[in-house]
């Protein structure tokens, strides 16, 4: 095994263009995992830690820009305001010890379908921006991301360099169903955005798929449903058999299987029931903000 | 390879160390600083906590070569950072200082009289939050680190800066106990 050490984004870039194969690692969270109980020896690990610029993130008008390293326990506490899905999420990864380490990056990098962070990229809307030597940065759109279990759509020469992240034009919430408060592999998770200047609402479904999801045909339905309603005007509280039937379409979005952490009908149930009650938190949150706006 | 970085305050050089190796197995098996535990060697139960630039991390998750450069504190050097901490200034932990922490001058290694011991260790022993031992390092390095930055923390706080550290004698209600203990002695200035 060889261990490159680039100091600097370009020389990470080379290194990986020289050896495809090279296994990056930043936080080590998941790459350490597989090494340490010999379920992988890659011929090059390609540490990420000195490129210091993957420790970054900018604010701009519409996206942040946040470096692929960021450590979870970073976008807790500084990105709330801009990333509250994305925050929220952050807060259930594992504990604070890997929250120090780990970043996005890595969750994208791993495309595990339980990664905290997918359901709130998937709601938030996102980009993937990648780097090659050979072919400079491409941006991916979060949808055309993930391409399979632990697949995702980079190239083997190229390098996460960060997700750009819309800023929340609205409440987001996320939930996730684990046997405990820390340390827990999600058993399902879901995000929800409601984008209230585009009056759309985004989903992300987590750990029921082979991929991570959106919940598409939820998404239409509420959008149509709210939007006839008048509902993003008048604040109204929403119907319970629109919150239902968002919740079904919710459910039925999900492709889960059986596995030690659940079932795939439990997961189905659970998805269903997190859509209805993060539904209802966002929306809730969304007539106060209105009724204080009103008031000023 | 070689690994030089600093541990506890002094430069420390690790030499054939293997690529795939973790900073635990460093610290334990080439510096032969034991304290830091190995257990699930999957950041599962944060026995293995140690200070990286500052910042609590599972040395069994960082890769040896990453560590090059950078600053560890294990809990072989937590009454050092705790005295350099409080009264600034320190020349670090040798590492035959180190090893041999254990001994150095105790005479009642139970009840901790004697032996130069950070607050939180002190606590620890006060509270009876030790019982095996084995998840104790990991522990005092998290709730150290916690009390460095909240010095007043609320029990949610506690529970949430331990969260990552697995116990399985205690209950954790003798650990929360100590963790306040070190909190109000270190408000009172004891």
């Amino acid at each position: 095994m060889d261990f490159l050490r680039p100091a600097s984004w370009e020389e990470a870039l080379a290194a990986k263009a020289e050896h495809p194969t090279a296994v990056p690692i930043a936080g080590g969270t998941d790459v350490m995992v597989e090494i340490n109980f010999d379920h992988r020896r890659p011929e090059y690990l390609l540490d990420l830690n000195r490129v210091g610029d993957l420790y970054e993130w900018e604010t701009g008008e519409d996206s942040v820009r946040l470096g692929a390293s960021v450590p979870y326990s970073t976008i807790m506490e500084q990105l709330r305001a801009e990333l509250p899905g994305l925050a929220l999420a952050s807060h259930t990864v594992a504990s604070p010890q890997i929250r120090n380490r780990g970043g996005v990056g890595g969750n994208l990098g791993t495309a595990s379908p339980a990664g905290d962070a997918h359901p709130a990229l998937l709601a938030a809307g996102a980009e993937v921006e990648v780097a090659s030597a050979a072919r400079g940065t491409r941006m991916i759109p979060i949808d055309d991301f993930y391409t399979g279990v632990k697949r995702n759509a980079l190239k083997p020469d190229e390098l996460i360099r960060a997700v750009h992240v819309k800023k929340a034009d609205g409440p987001q919430q996320y939930s996730k169903v684990g046997t405990r408060n820390a340390m827990v592999i999600a058993v399902c998770a879901f995000g929800l955005a409601l984008h209230p200047e585009t009056r759309t609402v985004r989903t992300g479904i987590g750990s029921a798929a082979p991929t991570p999801v959106r919940a598409k045909a939820a998404e239409e339905f509420l959008d149509a449903a709210l939007a006839e309603g008048g509902f993003w005007d008048n604040g109204k509280i929403i119907t319970p058999s629109v919150a239902k039937q968002f919740a079904d379409l919710c459910a039925a979005a999900c492709n889960p299987i059986d596995d030690v952490r659940g079932t795939a009908s439990y997961r189905r149930h659970a998805v269903g029931v997190m859509a209805r009650r993060t539904l209802t938190w966002t929306w809730e949150s969304y007539r106060g903000a209105r009724h204080t706006e009103g008031a000023a | 390879m070689r690994v030089n970085f600093t541990v506890n305050g002094r430069p420390q050089e690790a030499d054939d160390v293997w690529e795939g190796e973790s900073l635990l197995y460093v610290l334990r098996e080439r510096l032969g600083l034991p304290g830091s535990k190995n257990a699930c060697e999957q950041g599962e139960c944060g026995s293995c906590t140690v200070r990286l630039d500052g910042v609590p991390v599972c040395s069994c998750l960082v890769a040896a070569g990453q560590a090059e450069g950078r600053d560890v504190v294990t809990v072989e050097g937590l009454a050092d950072h705790a005295r350099q901490r409080s009264r600034g200034g320190s020349e670090g932990v040798p590492l035959d200082a180190a090893k041999g922490w254990a001994a150095k001058g105790g005479t009642d290694s139970q009840a901790g009289e004697g032996i130069e011991l950070a607050p939180i260790q002190q606590a620890f022993i006060d509270a009876g939050a030790v019982q095996c031992g084995f998840c104790t390092p990991g522990l005092l390095v998290a709730s150290d680190e916690l009390l460095e930055h909240n010095p007043n923390p609320s029990d949610a706080d506690i529970r949430e800066a331990l969260s990552g550290n697995l116990c399985r004698c205690t209950g954790y209600e003798k650990i929360m106990d100590a963790v306040r203990l070190a909190a109000a002695r270190q408000s009172e200035g004891v």
